[in-house]
């Protein structure tokens, strides 16, 4: 499993090519591919690798929190780490190479600031990191347990549906695990393919006693990141990790929340309710600029954030103002989050409803390798979809 | 430990058929962990790869399976309750050794009314402990009371031990009002915060990486606590055990895995369940210190968890202890062991090697404890359980407030509808539920 995922961290980050197979193999896969072929050839694969099928929009700089700092999505991640170590002397991370600083750079420098008795490696196995962060937080200690990738969770699933949910409710609150927090990559990044771009957040939606989070930028990644670790119910917290280099804003140094369970109003509009997460809330920011410009139509973006429990209020609200819901997430639309979403909006806004509640998500495949370009609900099928809403 | 290594070479001289003595020695498998990975050093012919430390050797042959096997069993008494060797009598004083006796009798005697109750339908389910009393009490008694305890569903006599009071076993068992749970898990599912105590969950094994993850929060409060974590042969099957166990070894965990080997999950034997030398074979693969006792001993039991307890708050690591023993009640209320072994093979172990007979032996021989002790004490035992019993029958169940709360901290905003909708179900349809029974 790791193996697989130090793969492909060498092969998409020339900076953390340390070694790769045999001597030759020590230029990073992407220079070479440059130097070999300066042609069209080359371009027609840089943009595939390179151009995203979104373009990040930054968040406003936020100026009730302090002083702020140029930060990526992956710094600010290490931001509210550290924030919790330092206020926090019972709090320990720990996961599979989180001592060198991780393999997306998430816990950079953290061991040398904290000692290694709080910032450390387990051995490779992820029910065991799951296991023993829920027993560091029934033992009254901070636990933030991070898997290398949401696509390697699943050995952890019944420590994380069977334990961690079930740790309170069936000890009739003499015993919880609330202060653990379970960090992972997630979601497309371009070339991960199968087992490096799963969006796993349904499977667990289907869980009660866990939370599930996905920040959309840096900005919401370290107030939400900081949220999940203070919640006293066990948290799990998805990092959009296609974001970790590309997603820069200005992030306060301080620490600060953004409550879960609240979906946030990107943007207002009129005719379409537009709700997403994660990577996706850019591909709906753009979706929403193309309707207005190319459609006159007026979208509403809402940005979920807390999947579960998830905030049904703010959805149904816009979607009576709006009349009609466009859902969209990179995981297989049979059973989906969106499919939840849906049916409760139809139970709750019948009689607002203009047209069919409109789902663009991944098809039910596997995530495929060369075929992410069409498999992905990109802003072109969302804006078909909205077309499709309108004239219905 | 040394005798174990002992015959270790033994085993490879005679299966290998190796002459060198010295190459013996090379190869002993050094069972001591390598904490940290060998400097390279280019110069020396050594192997220098990060995983290994040892010798080259340039003759093709296989590590024998059994290069661990025959792990002693380490007992104080003998079947008759005799002390066999008077340096590792624990020297207990007479009131611990009558309490022990009457917290693995009272243990028996709930067994045998819940089993019944369970039989006539009062309640869902139950599991007995029977013949492994031992290693409950034993084991519970070398422990502090703070230290914490991961158990499997097996282990109610340490709860006993810990002072868990019989109407709270029977709260639980019947999911009354009083039940610590609040109602919501199958029978023998006991937990107590005061007696430090984790509450039982269904799932095997689960509890394995859990108890490496509390030990090690445990040893970063210093606090001189330690960790103990119950399972059954059965359970050490699962990934979770190796997790656990790898985890607790590599992370220098103050944590005792008390292994209860009965012989049985559900109706799987040993031999099917695993290929090595039970569990305490496997304690070296990790890196960490193992033991096999004789479960049935108490005095064993006490022995060896208190000593594991001692090194493993003194020197940061986790013990291994496979106890011996044997599951003489069916695996649960829904089972009938009969389908898979022999009566014979049973009454061998109750009548023959039971835990509680061996104490009272060593008791009787000490004058500590007479015919009629064991009279009046069975008589008022059984009045004690039974009184519990009729109380907590008596008792109404938890009100279904309860269904909804403690999934989160807070109540959310969805469970709260759900909550209000039930109830206007309930109070339309007030003839279809069984209101009457619960807390208002």
């Amino acid at each position: 499993m790791a193996a697989a995922a130090r793969f492909f961290i060498r092969g998409a980050n020339s900076r953390l090519s340390i070694s790769g197979f045999g001597t030759g193999a020590q230029s990073c896969f992407g220079a070479a591919l440059l130097r070999l072929s300066p042609g069209c050839s080359s371009r027609t694969k840089t943009q595939r690798r390179h151009a995203s099928h979104f373009t990040y929009q930054p968040d406003p700089v936020p100026t009730q929190y302090g002083p702020t700092q140029k930060m990526n999505l992956f710094q600010s991640v290490t931001s509210a780490l550290d924030n919790t170590l330092a206020s926090d002397p019972t709090a320990v991370i720990f996961g599979e190479d989180v001592a060198f600083g991780g393999v997306f750079r998430c816990t950079v420098g953290l061991r040398d600031k904290y000692g290694k008795d709080r910032v450390f490696n387990t051995p490779l196995c992820e029910q065991g990191i799951v296991g023993f962060g829920i027993g560091v937080a029934v033992a009254g200690a901070t636990a933030i347990a991070e898997i290398q990738f949401a696509d390697y969770i699943y050995p952890a699933f019944d420590q994380i549906v069977n334990e961690a949910a079930k740790y309170r409710y069936r000890s009739g609150n003499l015993f919880d695990c609330g202060n653990l927090t379970i960090r992972a990559p997630w979601g497309c990044v371009g070339h991960g393919s199968l087992y490096h771009s799963q969006s796993p957040e349904a499977f667990f939606a289907h869980c009660p006693g866990i939370k599930v989070v996905i920040p959309r930028g840096p900005v919401q990644a370290k107030g939400l990141l900081l949220s999940c670790i203070s919640d006293k119910n066990p948290c799990i917290f998805f990092e959009p990790k296609i974001l970790y280099r590309a997603a820069v804003e200005q992030v306060p140094v301080e620490p600060y929340t953004i409550p879960l369970s609240q979906a946030e109003v990107l943007q207002e509009g009129s005719d379409v309710t537009l709700v997403a997460w994660g990577t996706q809330i850019h591909v709906m920011r753009e979706v929403a600029n193309m309707a207005q410009e190319k459609l006159g139509v007026s979208c509403e973006v809402i940005d979920l954030q807390t999947i579960l429990p998830w905030d049904t209020e703010t959805v149904c609200k816009s979607v009576v103002k709006t009349g009609r819901l466009l859902i969209s997430h990179e995981a297989p639309i049979t059973g989906g989050f969106a499919a939840e979403i849906s049916s409760t909006v139809q139970e709750e806004c019948f009689l607002n409803l203009e047209a069919p509640i409109s789902r663009v998500c991944g098809y039910d495949t596997p995530f495929p390798h060369i075929f992410e370009p069409f498999y992905i609900p990109d802003k072109w099928k969302c804006l078909e979809a909205i077309k499709r809403m309108i004239n219905y | 430990m040394n005798k174990m290594y002992g015959l270790c070479f033994h085993a490879v001289r005679q299966t290998a058929g190796l002459k060198s003595s010295r190459l013996l020695q090379r190869r002993a498998f050094r069972v001591s962990t390598l904490h940290r990975q060998q400097p390279f050093d280019s110069t020396l012919e050594k192997p220098q790869f990060p995983g290994a430390s040892a010798e080259f050797v340039d003759q093709l042959e296989f590590i024998e399976p059994n290069v661990i096997s025959g792990i002693p069993v380490y007992r104080v008494m003998d079947r008759q309750g005799n002390i066999i060797n008077p340096s590792q009598d624990p020297q207990l004083s007479k009131e611990t050794v009558l309490n022990f006796y009457q917290k693995m009798t009272m243990l028996n005697t709930m067994d045998r009314i819940l089993y019944e109750s369970q039989r006539q339908g009062r309640i869902s389910f139950y599991m007995t402990n029977y013949g492994e009393e031992g290693t409950h009490i034993g084991s519970a008694a070398a422990l502090n009371p703070n230290d914490l305890v991961f158990g499997q569903y097996r282990e109610a006599g340490v709860l006993m031990y810990r002072g868990f009071s019989l109407d709270h076993f029977m709260a639980q068992c019947y999911a009354n009002a009083d039940d610590l749970g609040k109602g919501r898990q199958m029978p023998v599912h006991y937990g107590s915060k005061d007696l430090n105590f984790v509450t039982i969950s269904s799932p095997l094994a689960t509890q394995i990486p859990q108890a490496a993850g509390a030990a090690y929060a445990v040893k970063r409060e210093n606090s001189n606590r330690a960790v103990i974590c119950y399972f059954g042969e059965g359970a050490a099957s699962e990934g979770d055990a190796h997790a656990g166990f790898n985890f607790s070894a590599t992370l220098e965990c103050p944590l005792i895995f008390f292994c209860r080997n009965n012989g049985y999950a559900i109706s799987t034997p040993t031999n099917e369940q695993y290929r090595g030398d039970g569990i305490a074979a496997r304690g070296p693969g990790y890196g960490m210190l193992s033991i096999r006792v004789d479960g049935n001993d108490v005095f064993a039991v006490y022995n060896a968890t208190k000593e594991a307890r001692r090194r493993a708050v003194a020197e940061n690591q986790p013990f291994l202890i496979e106890a011996m023993t044997y599951r003489i009640g069916h695996h649960s209320t829904s089972d009938d062991s009969s389908a898979y072994r022999s009566v014979d093979e049973v009454n061998y172990w109750d009548k023959q090697d039971h835990p509680i007979s061996r104490l009272r032996h060593y008791m009787t021989a000490r004058g500590w404890w007479s015919e009629d002790d064991e009279r009046s004490w069975r008589k008022q035992s059984r009045k004690t359980v039974m009184e519990a019993f009729e109380r907590a029958e008596r008792r109404l169940k938890p009100n279904p407030e309860l269904l909804f709360t403690d999934v989160y901290q807070e109540m959310t905003p969805q469970l709260n509808k759900q909550r209000e909708s039930l109830w206007r179900h309930v109070q339309q349809y007030k003839e279809h539920y069984p209101l009457d029974l619960y807390d208002k």
